[in-house]
């Protein structure tokens, strides 16, 4: 851990005037706080990934491979020829600079290699100087160099400082987006055995047990037992979920961070409110899986493959339980990959024939904006379920909260789900507050932490990527008193917590749903004294 | 330092054609043949990179979703900036590479006392980048002039529009201003704005000079050293006839302004201008976004992939599930032989 600096300080400390020096020239130095653990090798083990080998970023050796510069020149022609994307992205950035400050790790931090297009230089230097003729003939004046260690190190930093968040391509008037290339850039020193643990211990635990927290089956069931307790205390109603059960309608997968930490676990909470009412309101049946008990997959931190190898859980698991659709709960990049990777992935291989177009057994309402790949965002149904009436729900029971709506990176730019939430939330909460424009929907800002990097380790980094959220959060705060931010991200539930805490201590964190399980009302329920999260709700009055 | 050598480089360049065409009398290379290689270059070069991107597969589905999605008939979809059909991928794509709506939506950021961030309105890049593009356009479309006898109707309404102020003799070109204009504004916001001189390369600062040389020589040309425009014709006519001549008295000046052009034409392929054709090839744009509708197909195949299969996971697990009541597809005894 590093000594992070009050927030003042911290803010006080951003310069966006780059330093004389040519950026070529500055050597990358890798600042405690701004980087994350280096991986450990039995986590890479397990997977069966490429060199997996102890090392330390901050000693001089890495333990590389003696051939390793053959190794990412193979990797980068491989890719060049597999992804279209990632080689127009090398060849056509004009450096107009429009991308530069829309980065909220350059707003937070005013370090250089944070704006986008000199993240992607990064990568793109070493493509001029070592694949094109030009580049090769003129070196650096082609905006070429060379792959040396200091190279790799300075990519390993920045590809590891980069949230995958898309913000950029959407300012970009070529669509450059630099998730794609921080894709690359991380599946290439995952090639050397160069990823953080904070990714690859997830991904082994996600490969064994079925989730990234390494929950075994019993204990998945006794944390959701548990829940079930919670609620049976603050409702007088028992949920009686089912697992692993053959021949349910619906299969349900959310993230494991729902499951384990707060406030996530108080979203779990109200998916489990939410199926009981409609089960013994309308008969619905559905199932959680202790098999594919994770929507969220840090293999698309890792690689394409490894994002695969994980994905495939969820078609084989409504393969085996004869499910005939999936109901996904709310996570950020678990739906960019549901949304963009998941049928072609894995479709052709592993999704079951007598899988159905989803069908809303309780409204009939056909999501046929899901008909190839049979997974619906749970937002998508619950609005439906308000839509056609279904939900007894009451505001007041949330009249504590004062919300704003945090659009998580890529449900917003890897899908467009934004208008949902904000259905569902005018049906469940009296006081909603948009931020400014410019910070939400498509041009909405991550919270600090994703793509796999909040872990505990690079807290200055988070506070300093959490920056632009935060800010505008503080901003609606203080004009309009907002003291609850929403979010469907289960990494938004787990960073911006922190991130709160040091910018806008006043404002907590919730999740779509837990807002609908404090609202949702069963026939004959005893009033309730406290949300669910045990705080008294005001008089009916109040 | 960059824009110097850039800037030197033009003037050498400048000063090749200067002295080739002028003073060794290479008036047929200068005139002829580098004009027809530049040309050949431009268009070899760049069908082969478009087809060299071409040749590259799509994996995956990956737009940037710039709005709200289709999703129940109720809520209103965002056709153009998560277009779930042809038509929309198509409309995005032309209020793209038009209107350049993605720079439209450029902000600038500020920080201010206390802890406070704002994010401002920036359109000037967007402004400076559509003018000149669109100057550039006319320019070259002004030009087809030279190459076709008699100039179709369309060529000449577009002189006459873009003359129309009727300014001096011969008559003013509003593009020339606007051009040069445009040029100097994305040339000194590279030098101004600390960030963008960072980022900015000599590749950046080239483009920018040669094409400004161009257009100085052309309007030197133009308005001051008067070019005879009829040898000139003869000249132009003669390159897409394939009937070479050097008429006399073309002065040197349309050398130095022709050889800069082939630079150009030559430099173009190997460098950031084919963002020109990149730009519709673009996966983030281009690609329809209803990626749970449709299922988008990988043309290559992940090849050995290791999986972890529900046998193998209750394998290792049925004690302790069978424990908690959980329903596992072996009984116990049977796993545990």
């Amino acid at each position: 851990m590093s000594d992070l600096l009050r927030p003042e300080a911290l803010f006080a400390s951003i310069d966006y005037n780059p330093p004389k020096t040519d950026w070529m020239d500055v050597p990358v130095e890798i600042k405690p706080g701004r980087y994350c653990y280096a991986a450990n090798p039995d986590s890479v083990n397990y997977l069966g990934l490429p060199h997996a080998h102890k090392w330390n970023p901050l000693e001089d050796d890495w333990g590389l491979p003696e051939n390793w510069q053959e190794i990412i020149f193979n990797g980068i022609r491989e890719r060049l020829h597999k992804y279209r994307s990632f080689k127009i992205f090398m060849d056509i950035c004009v450096r107009c600079g429009a991308c530069a400050d829309k980065c909220h790790y350059f707003i937070g931090s005013g370090d250089p290699k944070n704006m986008p297009v000199l993240r992607a230089e990064l990568l793109r230097s070493v493509y001029r100087g070592e694949f094109t003729t030009f580049g090769k003939i003129f070196g650096r004046f082609a905006g070429g160099r060379k792959l040396t260690s200091e190279v790799l190190k300075e990519w390993w930093y920045y590809f590891f400082q980069c949230s995958e968040c898309r913000r950029c391509s959407v300012f970009c008037p070529y669509g450059i987006d630099t998730a794609e290339i921080t894709i690359m850039g991380r599946e290439l020193l995952n090639l050397l055995g160069l990823n953080i643990d904070w990714i690859a211990t997830p991904v082994a635990n996600c490969y064994r047990t079925g989730n990234h927290l390494g929950i075994q089956p019993h204990a998945f069931f006794d944390m959701l037992d548990f829940f079930c307790d919670d609620i049976e205390d603050i409702t007088g109603i028992r949920p009686e979920p089912s697992f692993n059960k053959k021949g349910a309608d619906i299969l349900f997968i959310t993230p494991s961070g729902d499951v384990f930490a707060d406030p996530g676990t108080y979203t779990c909470m109200g998916y489990l409110i939410l199926f009981e009412y409609l089960k013994r309101e309308y008969g619905l049946d559905v199932t959680w899986s202790t098999y594919a008990s994770e929507g969220g997959n840090f293999g698309f931190f890792t690689s394409h493959e490894t994002m695969k190898r994980l994905n495939s859980k969820m078609y084989m698991e409504a393969e085996r339980l004869g499910a005939k659709w999936i109901l996904g709960g709310e996570c950020g990049h678990m739906w960019r990959v549901i949304h963009q990777y998941m049928d072609t992935l894995n479709g052709p291989d592993f999704q079951a024939a007598h899988m159905e177009t989803p069908v809303n057994p309780i409204t009939g309402t056909v999501f046929k904006n899901a008909a190839s790949t049979k997974m619906v965002h749970i937002a998508e149904f619950t609005a439906d379920l308000i839509k056609n009436g279904k939900l007894n729900l009451n505001k007041k029971r949330n009249a504590n909260v004062h919300l704003t709506w945090h659009d998580s990176c890529n449900p917003a730019r890897g899908m467009g789900l934004l208008d949902e939430p904000r259905y569902v939330i005018k049906h469940v909460v009296d006081k909603f507050t948009e931020m400014p424009q410019g910070t939400i929907r498509e041009q909405t800002f991550c919270c600090g932490g994703g793509a796999g990097l909040n872990a505990g380790e690079n807290d200055e980094l988070r506070m300093m990527g959490g920056l632009p959220r935060a800010n505008a959060v503080k901003y609606v705060h203080e004009k309009y008193g907002v003291n609850m931010l929403g979010c469907v991200c289960a990494i938004d539930r787990a960073v911006l917590p922190n991130s709160m805490e040091y910018w806008v201590p006043e404002v907590d964190v919730c999740g779509l749903h837990e807002l609908v399980g404090n609202a949702l009302v069963f026939p004959g329920e005893q009033e309730r004294e406290t949300d669910l999260r045990g705080e008294d709700l005001p008089g009916e009055d109040g | 330092m960059k824009a110097l050598y850039s800037l030197f480089l033009v003037f050498a360049l400048a000063a090749i054609a200067l002295v080739g065409a002028g003073a060794l009398g290479m008036e047929h290379v200068f005139g002829l043949y580098i004009p027809f290689l530049a040309v050949a270059v431009f268009v070899v070069g760049f069908c082969l990179k478009v087809v060299g991107w071409g040749r590259s597969a799509v994996p995956f589905c990956i737009p940037t979703t710039c709005g709200q999605q289709e999703s129940l008939p109720w809520i209103k979809q965002n056709s153009i900036d998560n277009p779930s059909t042809t038509g929309g991928v198509v409309m995005r794509m032309i209020l793209e590479v038009l209107l350049f709506r993605s720079l439209f939506r450029n902000t600038k950021v500020d920080l201010h006392k206390g802890t406070r961030v704002t994010y401002g309105s920036s359109k000037w890049l967007w402004l400076g980048a559509l003018a000149f593009h669109y100057a550039f356009l006319v320019i070259v479309i002004r030009h087809m002039r030279f190459f076709a006898e008699p100039v179709p109707g369309l060529i000449s309404g577009i002189e006459t529009l873009d003359s129309i102020l009727q300014i001096g003799a011969p008559t003013l070109y509003l593009t020339d201003l606007v051009f040069v204009a445009a040029v100097t504004y994305l040339f000194l916001r590279r030098v101004v704005v600390p960030q963008i001189r960072y980022i900015s390369q000599v590749q950046d600062y080239f483009p920018l000079f040669l094409i400004l040389g161009i257009a100085f020589t052309g309007i030197f040309m133009r308005y001051f050293v008067k070019s005879d425009i009829i040898s000139v014709k003869e000249l132009t006519m003669g390159l897409v006839t394939f009937s070479w001549v050097i008429p006399e008295g073309i002065g040197v000046l349309f050398y130095i302004h022709l050889f800069l052009v082939s630079v150009l034409l030559m430099y173009f392929p190997l460098s950031k201008l084919m963002h020109m054709g990149g730009v519709f090839l673009s996966p983030t744009r281009n690609m329809n976004c209803a990626s749970r509708k449709f299922r988008h197909i990988n043309p290559w195949k992940f090849e050995n992939v290791q999986y972890h299969t529900y046998p193998e996971y209750e394998d290792e697990f049925r004690e302790k599930m069978v424990e908690t009541g959980l329903p596992v597809d072996k009984p116990l005894e049977e796993g545990a032989e």
